[in-house]
């Protein structure tokens, strides 16, 4: 195949399971801190936003020394599982997904916060459980600013590049994905399959976004 | 109020900065990765001889310093890690031949880390089962990925290692790749392994049909040609030379 058509499916792959990871984890850890107090909340939270601040090198290097074969996670990983994650495209989705969680989890757990109390109260007092209540009531109510930021996570795995390169390199058909094959097609002085790479890319973009617009309707356009 | 003067602090920063670059004295200096340490540490020396000079230096895998050239990047020297590149630089017309020369000489070596408890004493050795990565630069733009595919592919060793290939950026990724313990192999240059004494051992030196060679040229139609003549000429000169043999280059 093409290498623009393997690494744009590479990379949707690896935004796919980038963007379900994070549906979960965002989810999650969203609710939890939308709903519980605790010592040292404002902290977690703080510390789960920085990967949306921090440079992807650094996250990049973060991951190389954690998870690479002398890394502390990374032995553990190897003895137990005999999983090696540096230079894999599972190893790009852990970067993919590490970078685009803050903007999945910060909507949610801004939806979740701004769900009204009463509702769940009300439910409660019906005699609903509370896995019902937060799969009927809750979950519904929060999921517009949920969704939009799943897309947003989406869209970011989807053009990850720093930390993936560090972390899953360049190897063509098995973790060059759309981002970093554009750039070894710049650096080759490649120009053609550059434009290509390029032109791809931002059909996705646009398609992605365009989809985004129809799934979360609404604004106060129709009010 | 606070606004204008903030403006106003801003565009004389801004003023100054542009006129200092301006400034005549200023080489921009493009190089092999593998040249970095030597580089450094020869700019400085350079920099020490003539008060007043100021030489930016600028790394990266030779290809990737020869496309920026192509897009106008405002460049000085170039000095790339093989002919090749230097030979698309002057047919594209940014480099005349009687402006480059060759200037020092490396070797293609194959390390390992310096734990590494696998059998690799020469290439064949790669195809072994427990060889599961070798770190090779990109041959599409990095010289030493070049050397090493034309190593192993004269040994018809490429099919067989290329599977296990992890292409690199540049030369000194596939040192640290190897340093880190993330490869069990790579293929650097003779220099490169020297400044990682520690981490990597060279366990074979790879024969090579023409030898790795290293041109270096000023650009034409620099604006500071002058000042980028007097300092290859100054690479030239005997305290240049012996920092370059400092890192391990020959002369050529």
């Amino acid at each position: 195949m093409d290498i623009a058509w393997t690494a744009l499916a590479l990379s949707l792959k690896v935004a796919a399971w980038a963007t379900a990871l994070n549906l979960l984890l965002g989810i999650g850890t969203g609710y939890l801190l939308a709903r519980t107090r605790f010592p040292g909340r404002d902290l977690l939270d703080a510390i789960l936003t920085l990967p949306m601040v921090m440079p992807p090198t650094v996250l990049g290097y973060y991951l190389l020394v954690l998870l690479g074969r002398r890394g502390t996670f990374g032995i553990w990983l190897q003895e137990h599982f005999g999983i090696n994650l540096i230079f894999t495209w599972q190893g790009a989705v852990i970067a993919a997904t590490i970078v685009a969680f803050p903007l999945v989890f910060k909507p949610a757990r801004a939806a979740f916060e701004a769900v009204d109390g009463q509702l769940e109260q009300a439910a409660r007092v019906l005699g609903i459980s509370e896995l019902a209540i937060f799969f009927r009531v809750t979950l519904p109510l929060a999921w517009r600013g949920i969704l939009a930021g799943v897309l947003l996570g989406f869209v970011r795995a989807l053009g990850e590049f720093g930390a993936t390169l560090m972390v899953a390199g360049s190897i063509p058909g098995k973790t060059q994905t759309l981002s970093v094959a554009v750039y070894e097609a710049v650096q080759a002085g490649q120009d053609e399959v550059a434009n290509k790479l390029v032109l791809i890319t931002s059909l996705v973009c646009i398609v992605v976004l365009l989809a985004a617009g129809k799934l979360a309707p609404g604004r106060i356009v129709h009010k | 109020m606070r606004l204008t003067s903030l403006a106003r602090l801003l565009g004389a920063a801004l003023l100054t900065t542009a006129a200092t670059s301006a400034m005549a004295g200023e080489v921009v200096v493009s190089a092999a990765a593998s040249l970095t340490n030597a580089f450094k540490d020869a700019a400085q020396s350079y920099e020490a001889q003539y008060p007043g000079s100021k030489v930016s230096l600028n790394f990266a895998a030779s290809g990737v310093l020869l496309q920026q050239i192509v897009k106008g990047a405002p460049v000085d020297v170039f000095a790339s890690a093989d002919q090749e590149t230097m030979d698309t630089a002057q047919k594209e017309g940014l480099v005349l031949p009687a402006d480059r020369h060759d200037f020092v000489s490396n070797s293609l070596v194959l390390i390992v880390p310096s734990d590494s408890k696998l059998a690799i004493r020469n290439l064949n050795d790669l195809t072994q089962k427990s060889v599961t990565r070798v770190a090779i630069a990109n041959p599409a733009s990095v010289p030493v990925g070049r050397y090493s595919e034309g190593a192993l592919k004269k040994a018809n060793l490429w099919d067989g290692v290329q599977a296990k290939a992890i292409s690199t950026q540049n030369v000194r990724q596939s040192l640290d790749y190897v340093a880190r313990g993330e490869v069990d192999a790579g293929f650097v240059y003779g220099t490169d392994a020297a400044i990682m004494k520690d981490k990597v051992k060279v366990v074979y030196e790879v024969p090579l049909e023409a030898p790795v060679l290293y041109p270096i040229a000023t650009i034409k139609g620099s604006t500071n040609a002058l000042e980028a003549k007097r300092f290859v000429d100054y690479l030239r000169t005997k305290p240049a030379q012996a920092i370059l043999a400092k890192y391990g280059f020959k002369k050529p």
